[in-house]
């Protein structure tokens, strides 16, 4: 019977990226010196089932890989080996090295064998120790045969087991019958032992025997049936006619196969030099993988269905009817409105299926913080809290670079060096905090640190070095604080390894607000500075206004409205060339004609005749000059990426209730159109109507 | 048929163990460290026991130390799924009851030969 093991590898991969981050996590925990031999081995039997596993599943890289570790940590786990921070490192780079290969093995990609030989190799160093006697390390799979034997004519085996052999479930029939399936043989029992019947104990043996084995049988078949109770009998085996016993095991087979192995990895490192780096691997692998869903969500999906099939049966029971009268029309109001409820209910329900907590994102950062604290010597104690909060999966995704960025960010400029907080008063060791919750319809993840706080001097002279400011503006506490998100801004002396090159707060500012939400910072020089991201909770709904211009309609996200109104003519003022505002209370807002934008023919041109829909955007607002408001509602959004292409104003598309497809304008695309559209200067008082 | 107790804490191995087990024809309980095994014993009968040996909670040893003062598994075969590498783990198991053992990596053949060898 052969069974194909292929099936099992996806349980095998995402058990061995949960024993990874398990790895990982643990490994973080571990105070060098005095280690917690609970967490060593936790670590240890992560390393043993992936090599367990690896070795079954037949990947040979992986298995050989993790014995080294696997070696290294029962050592330290028996308390031969010391736990020391240069061990940890190297582990948790091995860890990382580790996930990459399981993930190019995942996707059917060339392994990247240079990073895989070099921590190898450091693995290796650590497990010889200081000497560097080299003890070759043998692959694990090679396989130890027995070198071929002299034949004889047969074998004589006095087997005799111990008393209480059958207390390990090891039964003398079972061995003599597999003895009978080698070759010919003839059984002789001992009874000399056999105490009277009623001194019995029946949990006892008290036999042995002497067994002949006939023909061409080799020696270790013989061995091998008794490979289990070695140790629990007196046995001899002597060939009966010997013309020559040789039966060392062979150490031939190993040392062949390593330079086999060897150029196997060579051939695929000159592949692997064209491929794409680990890094892009693990990227798209992880967007395409699966979610785990609870199976209360799954259960309350059915009952949904269930109701929505009775619904849906009652209604075609009011089609069946024969007649259709006022209580009919009753019943269909009724169905119509329990449907309505239901479609919701159910929709909801969906989208909670794609809610992962929190902790997702956040669980690579206690190795950043460990990895960079080290790096940068500063000291500094990572606090997570809300971990259970819910998110999209899709916005999960997305949110994790950004985050990394406003932490590496805090580590690298918000917290100062031990030296510097002891000087100004501070404990030396500096927290960062990452807290989530939700907040109305959003998400609000938030990065503190107990820092320096942002530099105000720092930032007026870089803005103005920069261009983005001038020395006659003058900006409040806020404003300042929000250049740090202006394109180009980068207050970083020295650009460092840590807080990227090239990439500012701009980028994480754009990525944040491409998934719908904001980031702002507040700060106070001296005791630290909080970035907060708002985030809505899904992607693939939005409340939505529906507006008309002209024949088109399109939708306005209901959560940038501030509001709508009929226009008063007396309002309007043109200020230089041709650009209007609307004087809002005490706001002049720039009216921008969607009819313009977009190139399309509006009912009319008049602003008097038209309403306007005052939308804001990172405090920003502009007047969107419409001919009609239609209803509110939820729409899900297409996007326009996949089935278009992406087009400036707009963030997608959905199809109504009638068939028709309506745009969503993406606001803050809108603001960029129109200023690209010249009008920027109409708006006074301030430098740019989108500062970053 | 036969019944088996798998008990494994990787998911991938158990799955696999009792795959293969139930292709062949055996009736399968499936059990992810050693309490959860001892649960699942403790209510059942069983020819035989294939375990892991590095589980978390309770690991095999333990397990087979503790399958054997219950009365019905006193006699009854217990494997142990170990790797080459732990010589001495093969030892530490027939010491603390085990009847043998099944050497990782293992392909379903292999499995099927010596499960079929113990239960005849």
């Amino acid at each position: 019977m052969s069974i194909d093991i292929s099936q099992f590898l996806d349980t095998f991969y995402e058990e061995s990226f949960e024993g990874l981050d398990i790895m990982e996590s643990e490994l973080l925990n571990l105070d060098v010196g005095e280690a917690d031999e609970e967490v060593i081995n936790t670590i240890f039997r992560a390393a043993h089932s992936i090599k367990g596993g690896s070795g079954t599943f037949g990947l040979n890289a992986v298995a050989d890989y993790t014995h080294v570790m696997e070696t290294l940590l029962d050592e330290m786990r028996s308390g031969q080996r010391e736990v020391t921070q240069n061990a940890v490192d190297v582990l948790l780079r091995s860890v990382d090295v580790l996930r990459s290969m399981l993930l190019s093995l995942k996707d059917n990609e060339e392994l990247n064998h240079d990073t895989i030989t070099k921590t190898h190799e450091e693995l290796k160093i650590l497990l010889r120790g200081e000497n560097n006697s080299s003890k070759p390390t043998v692959s694990d799979n090679a396989e130890t045969r027995t070198a071929p034997q002299e034949k004889t004519s047969g074998w004589t085996i006095t087997f005799k087991p111990n008393a209480d052999m059958l207390q390990t479930g090891n039964d003398p029939v079972r061995i003599i019958r597999e003895l009978d399936s080698l070759g010919d043989i003839s059984v002789e029992v001992n009874t000399d032992q056999l105490p009277e019947l009623e001194l019995i104990d029946p949990e006892l043996s008290y036999l042995s025997w002497t067994i002949k084995v006939s023909g061409d049988v080799e020696e270790g078949d013989i061995r091998e049936c008794f490979e289990w109770v070695e140790d629990e009998c007196e046995l001899s085996i002597t060939a009966d006619k010997v013309e020559s016993t040789s039966i060392a095991k062979s150490d031939v087979a190993a040392p062949v196969s390593v330079p086999a192995a060897d150029e196997r990895r060579e051939g695929d490192r000159r592949k692997g030099d064209r491929r794409t780096s680990a890094k892009s691997t693990s990227k798209k692998s992880a967007e395409s993988s699966s979610i785990r869903v609870n199976i209360d969500k799954v259960d309350d999906l059915i009952n949904m269905v269930g109701e929505l099939v009775i619904t849906q049966s009652m209604l075609s029971q009011i089609g069946d009817s024969e007649e259709f009268d006022n209580a009919a029309l009753e019943r269909l109001n009724d169905g119509l409105t329990q449907l309505e409820q239901h479609t919701r209910e159910l929709q909801e329900s969906v989208m909670r299926i794609r809610m992962m907590p929190i902790s997702f994102a956040f669980q690579r950062f206690p190795r950043l913080v460990h990895d960079l604290s080290s790096q940068l010597d500063k000291k500094i104690e990572l606090v997570l809290t809300g971990e259970s909060t819910e998110l999209d999966k899709t916005v999960m995704e997305k949110i994790g670079d950004p985050l990394v960025h406003l932490v590496r960010n805090s580590l690298d400029h918000g917290i100062e060096t031990p030296q510097v907080r002891l000087e100004n008063g501070k404990s030396e060791t500096g927290t960062i905090e990452l807290n989530a919750f939700h907040q109305g319809g959003n998400i609000v993840i938030e990065i503190k640190d107990d820092g320096a706080g942002l530099n105000h001097e720092r930032i007026l002279a870089k803005g103005i070095e920069n261009g983005i400011i001038t020395t006659e503006d003058k900006l409040t506490h806020d404003q300042i604080n929000d250049l740090i998100f202006a394109p180009g801004f980068s207050t970083a002396e020295v650009v460092s390894d840590v807080s990227g090159r090239g990439v500012g707060m701009d980028v994480v500012r754009r990525n944040i607000r491409a998934l719908g939400g904001t980031v702002d910072v507040k700060s106070e020089a001296g005791v630290g500075s909080v970035f907060t991201i708002r985030l809505p909770l899904t992607l693939a709904i939005l409340d939505g206004q529906l507006i008309r211009v002209g024949k088109e309609t399109y939708i306005v996200p209901l959560i940038s409205i501030i509001e709508s109104l009929q226009v008063n003519p007396e309002m309007i003022s043109s200020v230089t060339g041709a650009a209007d505002v609307y004087k809002l209370r005490d706001d002049y807002i720039p009216i921008v004609r969607l009819y313009d934008i977009f190139g399309i023919e509006a009912d009319t041109t008049d602003i008097s005749e038209s309403l306007l829909v005052v939308v804001e955007n990172e405090g920003k607002k502009i007047a969107i000059c419409v001919d009609e408001l239609l209803g509110q509602q939820q729409v899900v959004i297409k996007s326009l990426e996949t089935n278009l292409k992406q087009i400036d104003g707009l963030s997608g598309a959905t199809i109504l209730g009638n068939g028709t497809v309506a745009l969503i304008l993406d606001i803050s695309g809108v603001m960029q159109l129109y200023q690209y559209s010249g009008k920027t200067s109409a708006v006074t008082g301030q430098p740019k109507i989108i500062a970053a | 048929m036969a019944k088996i107790l798998a008990v494994d804490d990787s998911a991938s191995m158990r799955q696999m163990v009792s795959f293969t087990l139930k292709g062949a024809g055996f009736d399968v309980v499936e059990a992810s460290d050693g309490v959860d095994a001892l649960g699942k014993a403790k209510g059942d009968k069983f020819d035989l026991v294939i375990s892991d040996v590095n589980m978390p909670n309770m690991d095999g040893l333990t397990l087979v130390g503790e399958l054997r003062k219950l009365g019905d598994f006193k006699f009854i075969p217990i494997l142990l799924l170990t790797t080459e590498s732990s010589m001495e783990k093969k030892k530490e198991g027939k010491a603390a009851g085990a009847t043998g053992w099944i050497v990782k990596p293992f392909n379903p053949d292999q499995l099927l030969k010596t499960v079929n060898k113990v239960l005849g």
